[in-house]
């Protein structure tokens, strides 16, 4: 008989006002009784509607009734069939718009904590699994994969295990692109990426770091140099910008700067390393996605007093997802919603002093069907300020694209791709933000899992 | 990691180091620059690459040693690794159909101008390469850098070698006795490359400076390195180092540059074992 509750069993976190002031996990995993009393929840339904949300695949109803049982590493199996990265899936896949939206459960009550439960078998795993062990048969076939993101990783994974000597070329000095250098350690524990990038080493697979294809290697170079295809995940890594006055002052950061800073180089722990960072006392973010929450969250640990998020429309229109914006209420964020920026303050220096911003109201639905925010007349006025932090999008960075010749890019950069990953010039395929701009880590995985099919089919046929 | 095969001090402060890097030498050009990280925990430092020797693969690098992560990679000794070293960056400088060129180093850029002199020597420009130091002690590269230029002038601030004056007296002296320039190129700190820019503009000879901001990946990612220039935001790392020096906002420049400075401090008195130990 299922669980018939109509909630799913709560998630232990950390207190807001504990957390906020370190950079550990806010999630602390289910224990093994509350999985499998979550687990039991699953109605099991023949239809599978959950795994139509899904990007990747996974088996779900599988899984969790084996998690039911209490057959953990059972379900671990079940889900690495088809995702190559559970861990990291389980903590920062918006489940609410994929799996769990589709959920029997959520027409009546909350749906199956399908995220959480898949968070606490990739966990229990890599506590108590034994080493896995993948049969593997080489088949001779060289392919590069160009950035060690999600769709990178994930395009690598699956072509390792068909059996192609698989090199990952990465331009920082560690692999996992965003997971790494944008996703904060309170939201993605870094040593979880670890075990993760370790678990298709095991596989074979070859990551080299310090490499910039486009600098180092070019495209072409890299078939020069026995590759037979190359996948490009390279991501969107091109920070924009507002372009208003005193954007340049010290203490305006991209959010791409301030994230790697203190996500890849680890400047909360300055000075036991070496990349410094400085908040000071009032820090606005501006922009509402799931960057600028991750940004303004870090901005609190990193000890500033207000941290205000500053976003032009209302909060009904935020694309962030709905959890960081309740953890972020949570941990003392102030939100200033319908307020644009005009212009950024400094004094002689050169230091951020506030932010010029006007008042906005909704107008007409845009282009995106949003409504478009309009000023206000009349309503500038002055937020006092030690740093802003730009998180208002990033598009594909331009390095591949300038000396790839005869790859199409989209007006704004995106690479162009059949929906196989297959792009303008044959072999080469590409994937995730690198083609659609800044979306999901799920949807580029998902990205990454296409276009390792269509490399196999591609090098199969020559 | 890689391996340092060559170590060499060219006075207190400044040291010359080959690193074994076939991959960057083999496509390094003038003016583009590398990212170095000494150890895990250590931060990503750009450094313009001074010299490469395609055949021997390696990529030679000079630096002073201001902070913290300068001064750990000089205490390294021939043969050590340094964990990471990503190139080559940037745009390659065009050097390409000038005739005469005033090239001028300031302090530690002259090991940044040198190549830039050897290279227009090498496509048949004529050099004139003008150097200056705070004093003799310091003089860096002075038989390299006439090797490869038709005329050479050593400055110090204090005349301590005997030719007291700023490169700007130098290159003005130059100018006014009938040299006509088609290009100058001006690599040093920033108020000397403002200041030889001031110097050019009214003349209306084209003066390239090479920038060195702060940055982190180097690759366009973090846009810390941006530098106004013709009142437009540029990359640094991706649309430089090179700038038109007659359009960069130095003084812009110069706050920037100041942005993280008592961290700076801070860490580096942690590495000298100094009071700051908390």
């Amino acid at each position: 008989m299922p669980n018939m509750s109509m909630k799913k069993v709560d998630m232990p976190v950390q207190e807001p006002n504990v957390r906020n002031c370190n950079f550990k996990e806010v999630a602390l995993g289910y224990t093994e009784a509350m999985a499998i009393e979550e687990a039991q929840r699953c109605l099991n339904c023949k239809h599978k509607p959950c795994m139509q949300g899904c990007p990747v695949n996974v088996k779900i109803p599988e899984f969790i009734h084996l998690v039911a049982e209490g057959d953990f590493e059972g379900a671990y199996f079940k889900i690495k069939e088809t995702n190559a990265l559970p861990a990291v899936c389980g903590r920062v896949c918006p489940q609410e718009n994929q799996c769990e939206k589709h959920c029997v459960r959520a027409i009546k009550g909350e749906s199956v904590g399908i995220g959480r439960l898949e968070r606490f078998v990739a966990d229990w795993y890599m506590k108590n699994g034994k080493k896995e062990t993948v049969e593997i048969t080489p088949n001779g076939h060289k392919v590069a994969v160009v950035g060690s993101g999600p769709s990178s990783l994930t395009c690598a994974g699956d072509l390792a295990k068909l059996g192609y000597d698989v090199t990952v070329l990465e331009a920082f000095h560690t692999a996992g692109g965003v997971l790494m250098y944008g996703i904060p350690e309170f939201r993605l524990p870094k040593a979880i990426v670890q075990k993760e990038i370790d678990s298709l080493k095991e596989l074979g697979v070859k990551i080299e770091t310090n490499m910039v294809v486009g600098k180092i290697f070019s495209v072409d170079e890299l078939f020069e140099n026995g590759y037979e295809a190359v996948f490009i995940g390279t991501g969107a890594g091109l920070p924009s910008f507002m372009k208003i006055d005193g954007e340049n002052y010290n203490g305006v950061y991209s959010a791409n700067e301030f994230l790697t800073r203190i996500n890849l180089m680890k400047a909360y722990d300055f000075p036991n390393t070496d990349t410094p960072i400085t908040v000071g006392k009032a820090v606005a973010v501006v922009g509402g996605g799931n960057v600028a929450m991750d940004a303004a969250r870090c901005a609190k640990r990193l000890g500033a007093e207000h941290v205000y998020i500053v976003y032009r429309r209302s909060e009904e229109e935020m694309p962030a997802r709905l959890e960081e914006v309740h953890h972020a209420k949570e941990e003392g964020i102030e939100f200033r919603l319908l307020t644009n920026p005009t212009r950024i303050l400094g004094n002689e220096e050169g230091y951020v002093t506030g932010m010029e911003v006007v008042s906005m109201e909704l107008g007409e639905p845009d282009a995106s069907g949003r409504r478009r925010p309009v000023p206000k007349k009349g309503s500038e006025h002055v937020i006092n300020l030690d740093t802003v932090v730009i998180a208002i999008g990033q598009t594909p960075n331009p390095l591949i694209k300038n000396s790839t010749k005869g790859l199409d890019t989209q007006s704004w950069g995106g690479i162009i791709t059949d929906e196989n990953g297959a792009t303008s010039r044959p072999g080469v395929y590409a994937g995730g933000d690198a083609v659609t701009g800044a979306a999901t880590v799920i949807l580029a995985m998902g990205a990454g899992k296409t276009a390792a099919k269509a490399i196999d089919e591609y090098i199969q046929e020559k | 990691m890689y391996r340092i095969v060559k170590k060499e001090r060219l006075n207190d402060q400044v040291t010359l180091m080959e690193v074994d890097a076939p991959l960057i030498a083999r496509k390094a050009l003038p003016g583009q620059f590398i990212i170095f990280r000494v150890k895990e925990g250590g931060e990503r430092i750009p450094l313009t690459i001074a010299d490469y020797d395609r055949e021997k693969g390696t990529v030679t690098i000079i630096f002073q040693m201001v902070g913290k992560s300068t001064k750990e990679l000089g205490m390294l000794s021939e043969g050590d690794y340094i964990l990471d070293f990503v190139g080559p960056l940037g745009t390659a400088s065009h050097l390409e159909g000038y005739k005469k060129v005033a090239v001028i180093g300031g302090g530690l850029g002259t090991a940044i101008a040198y190549p830039q002199a050897k290279e227009l020597n090498r496509l048949g420009a004529e050099v004139h390469s003008i150097i200056g130091f705070r004093n003799k002690d310091l003089i860096i590269l002075e038989d390299k850098v006439k090797a490869v230029s038709a005329k050479t002038m050593v400055m110090t601030d204090d005349g301590s070698n005997g030719n007291k004056g700023f490169v700007t007296n130098a290159l003005k002296d130059l100018i006014d006795s009938g040299e006509k320039y088609d290009l100058v190129i001006a690599i040093g700190p920033l108020i000397m490359m403002k200041m030889v820019s001031e110097l050019t503009r009214p003349y209306g000879i084209k003066t390239i400076v090479s920038m060195n901001p702060v940055m982190i990946d180097g690759t366009g990612m973090c846009g810390g390195c941006r530098v106004t220039v013709g009142g437009e935001t540029k990359f640094a790392c991706v649309d430089g180092p090179d700038f038109d020096g007659h359009l960069v906002d130095f003084d812009l420049a110069m706050r920037r540059q100041q942005m993280f400075k008592k961290q700076e401090r801070e860490a580096e008195c942690r590495l000298l074992g100094g009071a700051n130990n908390a």
